[in-house]
């Protein structure tokens, strides 16, 4: 089954702050799990608690929100899934930010959700206007690489091969890589240290 | 684009095709798997009606959840207890070897793998986990990956990767005493930033890191993705193959020729291109201590915690963010911090070595009145090889626990945690907030050694007074 994303739709959320980690998006705590069923109720919980309610993730006017506006650096850290995972469990469909860490980036190509690049000072802007209006929809287009937000639009920019990845829904890799089979073979077959004693 | 580097040479040698997508299908030589990452994999596996192709190249070991005091089973935890449960089955399901407590070869993934010589020069590595890039250290390039790439790796042996540049990272010079690996790579960290190395992978190089043991190069290959880098590693020289000969897994008799002849093969070129090139000098390096919530947030042990406006803009939001968690004194030095749990261990700082230069430290000295201070091998082996040497009686006369191996409060997975706001002086690799075990605990990252200086002293203390 090929699932293509093309476009998200709906509410944005903004999180405000530079190199947000994955033990800040779900805490060690809550990986004590077999599955990755209910994480969503723990996304950001020790932020969330320290702030008392004020956090975007608790606040009433985002909770139907689809899009994870960021800053600097989302993502860094462990190479937990549990964290793209626990955004996607709690509604999150893409994330716009000035830039993510590497894994990060690969675990959300890997369970179909973008994550699109825009400068500092886009970032803020679209922070701005959600904070003001929450209500307002967005629009994340990756084949024209456009997101409109509101009466905003702007360019945004994706590396090339996820993109690719995501737009052509092989974003789900295992079938493809899979299907490379005999190669996969004849590559093993070349490598001197598989045969060592 | 990089041309001739080792990088380049075991990336060709693992591509097993070019994807419509631009991206490369690579073989994964060694995978390793633990607790935390795999269960959801193997479910993913089973819902797609897949078998492990090459269930000889998965090796396990359980790690995170581990508890250091009662291992008895089954654990007090009862979701510990299930995540155990679920790699056993797993493992024996599928034909894949794990290293369970009590084997004498359990212990942190990225410990375990090195000592038994499963790592070696030239291969392609993979665990669902960010700190593979300690392998590294032996010249294979090691990914940290998450669980639907380990889902990949079960089914096909590979997994869909960009190809990412290479930037030279040369270190020339003698450390001064008393100034560690972990120095090195924290010092590292704070000049690039955290987000420095996003897109590269780093090739270490200079006379420094020439001079070190395998151990060493470990820890900094190790803290390579603190930095953003997805991939750190060191070239193989003489020193990793003095390691490697003769461990369980490494080539014997004439392959052992082979192997040396084939590992000098994929070493860097003397001409080899590089996307970037920085340097640094070894003498500059200080005993160097974190005082915020990333690793990038270090500073020298004779410096300030430094004021916003002192700072690179970009580096202001997270300091002051930084400022309101940790809650020091901006413009006051960070030695005199007074400290309340001292760690020692994890996968960046708990091999012999590490455990060694700690020891030297507290041999005939006393852990602080109201410090709790514990040590926690890496590995079964390890630890044995610490009791042989008798380095456990240094530590429990000097007031330090002595633990049963595993990753401990460098992640609080299992029952060793800060509690409220305390604040510990770590040698593990993230000050992350919440990172060990209370969502206001305090983190403060540094050398083993430093971390013994500060529990014999109760604070922050600059370990090159205890030495001399
Ligand atoms: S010791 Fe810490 S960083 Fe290393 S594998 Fe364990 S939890 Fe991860």
């Amino acid at each position: 089954m090929v699932r293509k994303v093309i476009t998200v739709s709906g509410c944005g959320i903004p999180l405000i702050g530079n190199d947000i980690d994955t033990d800040r998006i779900i805490p060690a705590r809550f990986l004590c799990c077999v599955t990755f069923d209910g994480l969503e109720k723990h996304t950001f919980a020790d932020d969330r608690e320290s702030l008392k309610g004020q956090h975007p993730f608790d606040l009433p006017q985002y909770k139907d929100a689809r899009i994870l506006i960021v800053n600097c650096n989302f993502g860094c850290g462990s190479s937990r899934e549990h964290a793209p995972q626990a955004l996607k469990k709690w509604g999150i469909q893409a994330l716009i930010g000035e830039s993510f860490a590497e894994i990060f980036f690969g675990n959300c190509v890997a369970i179909g959700i973008p994550c699109v690049n825009a400068e500092s000072n886009i970032i803020k802007k679209l922070q701005e206007i959600i904070i003001a209006n929450p209500q307002v929809v967005m629009k994340v287009n990756l084949e024209t690489m456009e997101v409109t937000c509101g009466e905003f639009v702007t360019q945004i920019s994706m590396g090339e091969e996820a993109k690719k990845m995501i737009i052509s829904g092989a974003w789900d890799t295992c079938s493809q890589l899979l299907s490379q089979r005999k190669q996969i073979q004849a590559t093993a077959a070349n490598l001197p240290y598989l045969g060592w004693n | 684009m990089s041309k001739g580097t080792l990088f380049d040479k075991v990336w060709d040698l693992h591509t097993v095709a070019r994807l419509p997508s631009g991206q490369t299908q690579l073989f994964i030589g060694l995978h390793l798997i633990h607790e935390v990452t795999s269960p959801q994999a193997f479910v993913m596996l089973r819902e797609k009606g897949l078998k492990v192709l090459f269930p000889e190249r998965t090796i396990a070991t359980v790690d995170h959840i581990v508890p250091t005091t009662n291992q008895v089973r089954p654990f007090e935890d009862v979701l510990a207890e299930e995540m155990m449960q679920a790699l056993e089955q797993n493992c024996q399901e599928n034909g894949i070897t794990f290293h369970n407590i009590g084997s004498g070869n359990q212990g942190i993934v990225h410990i375990i793998a090195p000592e038994q010589g499963l790592t070696q020069p030239g291969m392609s590595i993979a665990c669902g986990d960010s700190h593979t890039s300690t392998h590294g250290a032996f010249g294979a390039i090691a990914f940290g990956i998450g669980t639907s790439q380990v889902r990949d790796v079960l089914a096909s042996q590979t997994i869909a990767l960009s190809k990412l540049k290479v930037r030279k990272i040369e270190v020339n010079g003698t450390l001064q005493p008393g100034v560690y690996a972990k120095d090195v790579a924290l010092h590292i960290i704070h000049t690039l930033g955290v987000k420095g190395g996003v897109g590269y992978v780093y090739e270490y190089t200079g006379t420094t890191f020439n001079k070190m043991s395998m151990e060493e190069r470990m820890t900094v290959c190790n803290m390579a993705i603190e930095g953003g880098a997805r991939c750190g590693y060191v070239n193989p020289d003489h020193i990793t193959y003095e390691y490697l000969k003769n461990r369980d897994f490494a080539p014997t008799a004439t392959d052992w020729d082979k192997a040396v002849a084939w590992w000098e093969s994929i070493r860097s070129n003397t001409d080899a291109e590089y996307d970037d090139d920085v340097k640094f000098n070894a003498a500059d390096i200080p005993p160097t201590v974190t005082w915020g919530i990333t690793p990038g947030q270090g500073i020298g042990i004779d410096q300030l915690i430094p004021m916003s406006a002192e700072l690179h803009e970009e580096d202001r939001l997270i300091a002051e963010e930084a400022y309101d968690y940790m809650d020091l004194t901006v413009g006051k030095p960070i030695q005199g911090t007074k400290i309340d749990v001292c760690f020692i261990g994890s996968c960046t700082n708990g091999r012999i070595s590490d455990l060694r230069e700690a020891a030297r430290v507290a041999k005939n000295q006393h852990v602080a009145k109201d410090v709790k201070a514990f040590v926690v091998p890496g590995s079964e082996r390890v630890k044995k090889q610490a009791e042989a040497e008798g380095l456990d009686q240094i530590f429990i006369d000097a007031g330090f626990e002595w633990r049963e191996p595993g990753c401990s409060m460098c992640l609080a997975m299992n029952p060793d945690k800060l509690q409220g706001r305390q604040i510990s002086a770590s040698s593990s690799n993230r000050n992350f907030k919440g990172r060990q075990g209370s969502s206001s605990g305090r983190t403060l990252l540094m050398s083993p050694a430093m971390v013994a200086a500060a529990a014999i002293k109760g604070e922050v203390f600059d370990v090159r007074k205890l030495l001399s």
